[in-house]
């Protein structure tokens, strides 16, 4: 069986949230069917669904049973879940500047060593790569990126490093990732991004979508500053792309 | 403008409405009240929206006063020690707080929140959509952080109800702490059937290192029959996750929005707090219910929080001590008659 012919799994999470699993691993195949499940609920979404939730392999529905019965949800999915395989919607592509250079790329030293590859193969291969954004949390928009090159998928730290500062694009366990908050982390940190993927005093706080795409265009330092600048006085600096699917 | 004005407040003690819904896809985290049905509660007495913003009160207490004119407040915070001016109070309390007048909140024996809901409006401005406190990501209430002496909370559409403090009748509220009723999963099957039975009967006692993002539970560690590490799926709350070490974490208000540990259960949502009421200490089991069970319960709440917050006069059933020093001795114990 492939994984689009199969039926996702209801699992309960408490009476007012519905996991719907489509698969147990980090794989793009995976990931379209439950981007493509929250695009379909996301345009006509039934009374009493509260929140949707997309991760690598399920979408968690929030829903308020007192309005919206869990059988009539149920139904609805397995419903969608058939037809729903791909995104039907336009793909967006974004282009992030990327300053891969000190005082930004901290880790790209480090990188390098447990690679084998030259610092600058680092940010030739992270920056040739297009991404895909499977999913946020762990920390407000914090973005989990799919498509990292192989040859960079260094395993996380063992211990977390010093705190980062906001919007660092960083690499751990396979995956790529942009930390909007500073905090202390196990990734590697080799560049930040002057787009503020997040800014909750900003209306929308954010602009990135699960599904999305992203590609890093590097910039030097003083075109970070630059670029810095013209994002705090509200101008966007990331690029917006739209194709078909 | 009408303000409560902090002249104390310990360490969790924030503003929390009905929480930041609609934004987890994002990993923005929800918040809202640690026990939601208490807070409820206190905006039902005070004539509020049930989501409303309200103080939500920790065990290291808060002292305020009212600027600018009295201020109609609804108190309920079972177990803790609550007086105004030094006079005792019910923990469980409506009325009109006059400038000039100290009102104070301690922690008592028992109960690890309570709720102070005004008559009229904390107009404080939402963030992303919400004035819930979340600490971690300096998000809503006074700049994202918990109330500190000097601050000031305006209090906008201020209405007043009785001068004379009024003892708050909910006994919804009297919640038995020891079971707490859970439904399994999502990620049961991670688990064999006798340590579902081993996580369901406890006991486990309550860790007091939790706060507003986990409750951590101490006992005898369960096993994975298929390992601790999953593939991230989203949280919801009153997730129970079991690490590696067995010992199972009750994620709460404050969680993150994903996480990468089996669920073994999940809280009900009538019973998140129960459980959030439970200090370091206490000793716990669970319960599980069906997730019809469970909206039933659900359904029973809402219809309790549909009528009017019953309340009776004030009858000093404790004599403080400013209360025995006015009294005069009218006669001799020789003098007594039935």
């Amino acid at each position: 069986m492939i994984a689009s012919a199969d039926e996702p799994r209801l699992l309960d999470a408490g009476e007012a949230a519905l996991v719907v699993e489509f698969g147990s691993t980090v794989d793009p195949a995976i990931s379209d069917r439950v981007l493509a499940l929250d695009d379909a609920l996301g345009a006509d979404p039934p009374e009493g669904l509260r929140e949707r939730v997309p991760t690598y392999r399920s979408l968690m529905l929030h829903y308020d049973p007192l309005v919206l019965d869990r059988a009539v949800l149920a139904e609805r999915v397995r419903t969608l879940a058939k037809g729903a395989t791909r995104r039907a919607a336009a793909t967006t592509l974004w282009t992030l500047p990327c300053c891969y250079d000190a005082p930004h790329g901290e880790d790209v030293a480090q990188v390098a060593e447990r690679t084998g590859l030259s610092p600058d193969a680092v940010v030739a291969t992270h920056a040739g790569a297009t991404y895909r954004v499977y999913m946020y949390g762990f920390a407000p928009g914090f973005a989990y990126l799919g498509g990292l090159p192989e040859v960079l998928a260094v395993p996380r730290r063992a211990s977390p490093r010093p705190p980062h500062p906001a919007n660092a694009v960083v690499i751990g366990g396979g995956l790529a990732a942009v930390a909007t908050v500073p905090m202390p982390t196990g990734w590697y940190v080799i560049g930040a991004t002057p787009a503020r993927l997040y800014a909750p005093e900003r209306d929308p706080s954010f602009f990135v979508g699960a599904g999305d795409l992203i590609r890093f265009e590097p910039v030097d330092a003083a075109t970070f500053d630059a670029l810095s600048a013209r994002e705090a006085t509200g101008e966007p600096v990331a690029r917006r792309w739209e194709s078909r699917a | 403008m009408t303000a409560l004005r902090v002249e104390a407040a310990g360490p969790g003690v924030t503003l929390q409405d009905g929480g930041r819904h609609g934004y987890l896809r994002y990993g923005i985290t929800a918040a809202g009240p640690m026990d939601p049905l208490m807070h409820a509660t206190a905006n039902r007495a005070a004539g509020n929206p049930l989501d409303a913003t309200a103080v939500e009160i920790s065990t290291g207490g808060v002292t305020l006063a009212a600027e600018g004119g009295a201020i109609g407040i609804a108190l309920i915070a079972p177990g803790f020690r609550i007086a105004l001016d030094g006079a005792a109070l019910p923990d469980a309390v409506a009325l009109a707080l006059e400038p000039g007048r100290t009102l104070v909140v301690r922690a008592g024996e028992t109960g690890a929140w309570g709720y102070l809901a005004v008559n009229g409006r904390i107009a404080v401005a939402p963030v992303i959509g919400s004035t819930a406190t979340h600490t971690r990501s300096g998000l809503g209430g006074l700049d994202g952080r918990g109330l500190a002496a000097g601050d000031r909370l305006p209090v906008a559409e201020a209405r007043l109800g009785a001068v004379a403090p009024h003892r708050l009748i909910a006994p919804w509220l009297d919640r038995d702490p020891r079971v707490i009723r859970v439904v399994l999963g999502p990620q049961d099957d991670y688990f064999a059937a006798d340590q579902i039975a081993a996580f369901l009967a406890g006991p486990w006692t309550v860790s007091p290192r939790g706060d507003r993002m986990a409750c951590f539970l101490d006992g005898t560690p369960l096993t994975h029959a298929r390992g601790h590490d999953i593939v991230s799926d989203g949280v919801a709350m009153g997730a129970i996750q079991v690490p590696g070490n067995g010992l199972p974490i009750v994620l709460m208000a404050d969680r993150q929005s994903t996480g990468g540990y089996p669920k073994i259960a999940t809280v009900i949502g009538p019973d998140f707090g129960r459980l959030a009421q439970a200090r370091g200490g206490a000793r716990i089991a669970f319960r599980q219910v069906s997730v019809a069970e469970a909206v039933a319960a659900r359904r029973a709440e809402r219809d309790v929080l549909s009528e009017p917050v019953a309340r009776e006069p004030v009858v000093r059933t404790e004599f403080a001590s400013d209360f025995l020093l006015g009294l005069n001795l009218v006669g001799g114990v020789a003098d007594g008659r039935v």
